[in-house]
């Protein structure tokens, strides 16, 4: 047994507080990301596998009925950067619903991570680190396979890679934002997604242009993030004509709901670990 | 007593209008094994969360390590091992992987990370199991894992809120065998417990807590020394005839506990106390010669039983 002094004690304390002040996020990504393991093959499968079957059914199929194309590209140019958006939502909504509850109720590791030196607001980083990363990968892998199918005739097509995630973590955080609040199950999740998730997929003009809805359906679009992603997708995957201003506003919007989002689902996770 | 590694002056916490913790005060001393001891509800966990850098105080002093946890949380919780009441490992990775996330959190590196998950794994007699999912571990395994986890960055102070409850009696003995050890090496120990032989068999010192404040402090053997006799008589002579039994027994041991189910007398030689009982006539239908315990202080300090 080695007899320290208490001033030992505060400098050993000092010292032991600097590296996770720093990194404590990333220490958080690393977990999350080794907690793949378990389901990374379904993961990668889901990334494969929903692009290919959404631009078959989509861009093959229903593409037939639109043989005109929409504008003046034909109808999988104009629905793929939606889908693309779509699929990074789709993971961010997964990952900040279920898996934010759990962890403060099932499996309640957000209250393990909180005796450590880590921070409420670091385990919000840590996690949207890793959020951010999946979206990423599966939105390159959806990039790719529309590459290959033809979808993007721009050269600056692959910036749609980081606006689409740019798009999925703006609507993850304000999922975040909510789901970090619930305490009872009482089906809220099954209600997000059937009032939430799904309306925005159907009226953010993913299959037709906001602009064919009646003028009274069109607020939904305007503030959908998914309908700002997917505009900003089509100025870049086949330059979709649209003023610099309106292509401005789309990247202000996201950034300005990624900001708040993040914000508010930071303090509600300092509110609730530190009690 | 040398400088305190822990030290808490009026530490109250409030929730509204409901006080959790009413100004208290204690001290724990570097390597000293310390306990709260205490009904549920009694604001033990409530004070550990305050001790553990989690929850702010609401008024009062409080100082660990020589830092205001105000101002100082991360790098008081970097020298800090936590056990919670409720297990909080990731289910969703494997035992030894628990042990590796959580040492990286201190900012330590892979290679000492895994090299003290082993040994810990070793400790915590969980080596044949370090590939085994959390859910396959039973509840003794996992509080083992729990304090293996806990232990991963060195921790000057170890905190466990009721580390036995819900064990059966091997675990828990097997659980009180691995904290003795540490405390041999010299970790402070704060525990909180409802189990008073577990504070008996942990604890050099403690304080009882009703309420949310201090009923009494000391070892022990001294709180058993000040608020009981040396031993105890338990008798029963049926729920409806204890009234009447004890009102006869009054003049017999020190002191009459009259509970619902059994009559204690509070004396320092149980055998003649019951000598006494049966010349006056009464019969028992069973009776029990103990040594007193703190279930004994604390039902003379606050009138009630400890597990209720």
């Amino acid at each position: 047994m080695t007899t320290t002094t208490v001033r030992d004690d505060t400098a050993r304390a000092l010292a032991g507080g600097e590296a996770p002040r720093r990194w404590g996020a990333w220490y958080i990504a690393e977990h999350r990301i080794r907690a793949m393991k378990g389901y990374a093959g379904d993961a990668l499968f889901q990334s494969f596998g929903n692009p290919l079957i959404y631009l078959f059914a989509l861009g093959v199929g229903l593409a037939s009925l639109v043989p005109q194309g929409v504008g003046d590209v034909s109808y999988l140019q104009f629905v793929a950067p939606a889908l693309m958006a779509t699929a990074a939502m789709t993971v961010t909504a997964n990952e900040t619903s279920y898996p934010i509850m759990m962890g403060f109720k099932w499996n309640p590791i957000f209250y393990g991570m909180n005796a450590s030196p880590i921070t409420g607001g670091q385990i919000v980083s840590g996690m949207m680190i890793h959020i951010a990363l999946r979206a990423f990968v599966t939105v390159a892998i959806y990039f790719g396979i529309i590459v290959l199918f033809g979808a993007v005739p721009s050269a600056l097509g692959w910036l749609s890679i980081g606006t689409a995630t740019l798009t999925g973590m703006a609507i993850g955080v304000l999922i975040s934002t909510y789901t970090s609040t619930i305490e009872e199950d009482r089906g809220q999740m099954a209600m997000l997604q059937r009032f939430g998730i799904m309306p925005l997929f159907l009226f953010s003009g993913t299959f037709f242009p906001l602009e064919q809805l009646p003028v009274w359906l069109q607020p939904i679009g305007w503030i959908s993030p998914l309908w700002h992603g997917t505009e900003i997708g089509r100025v870049l995957t086949y330059g979709a004509a649209e003023p610099l201003w309106l292509t401005v506003t789309h990247v202000g919007y996201l950034a300005t709901l990624f900001i708040v989002g993040l914000w508010a689902t930071r303090k509600h996770f300092v509110r609730r670990l530190n009690k | 007593m040398s400088q305190p590694v822990i030290s808490a002056r009026q530490l109250t916490k409030t929730y509204g209008d409901f006080t959790a913790v009413a100004g208290i005060d204690f001290e724990v001393a570097p390597g000293e094994s310390f306990g709260l001891l205490g009904p549920n509800g009694a604001g033990k966990s409530t004070t550990m969360r305050m001790v553990g850098a989690v929850s702010t105080r609401t008024s009062g002093e409080l100082n660990i390590l020589g830092l205001d946890p105000n101002d100082h949380g991360p790098d008081i919780r970097s020298q800090l091992g936590v056990v919670p009441q409720q297990d909080n490992l990731d289910q969703e990775l494997r035992v030894r992987d628990n042990l590796l996330v959580y040492g990286r959190y201190f900012g330590l590196p892979r290679r000492l990370v895994a090299e003290r998950a082993d040994a810990l794994l070793e400790f915590a007699q969980l080596t044949d199991r370090k590939k085994a999912k959390v859910d396959d571990l039973s509840g003794g395994m996992k509080r083992r894992l729990t304090i293996a986890r806990a232990l991963i960055n060195e921790p000057r102070i170890l905190l466990l809120d009721e580390p036995t409850t819900g064990l059966d009696p091997q675990a828990r003995h097997i659980l009180w065998d691995r904290l003795f050890r540490l405390k041999e090496q010299g970790t402070t120990l704060v525990l909180t417990t409802h189990y008073m032989d577990e504070a008996e068999q942990l604890c050099d010192r403690l304080v009882v807590v009703d309420k949310g404040s201090i009923m009494a402090e000391g070892s022990p053997a001294s709180l058993i020394r000040e608020y009981s006799s040396r031993e105890v008589l338990e008798v029963r002579f049926g729920s409806d005839k204890n009234a009447e039994a004890a009102e006869r027994m009054a003049g017999v041991g020190d002191r009459l506990e009259v509970l619902p189910d059994r009559i204690l007398v509070y004396s320092e030689n149980g055998e003649a106390a019951l000598e006494r009982i049966t010349s006056l006539g009464l019969e028992p239908i069973t009776s029990l010669v103990r040594r007193s315990s703190l279930e004994d202080v604390f039902l003379r300090l606050t009138g009630r039983s400890l597990i209720e």
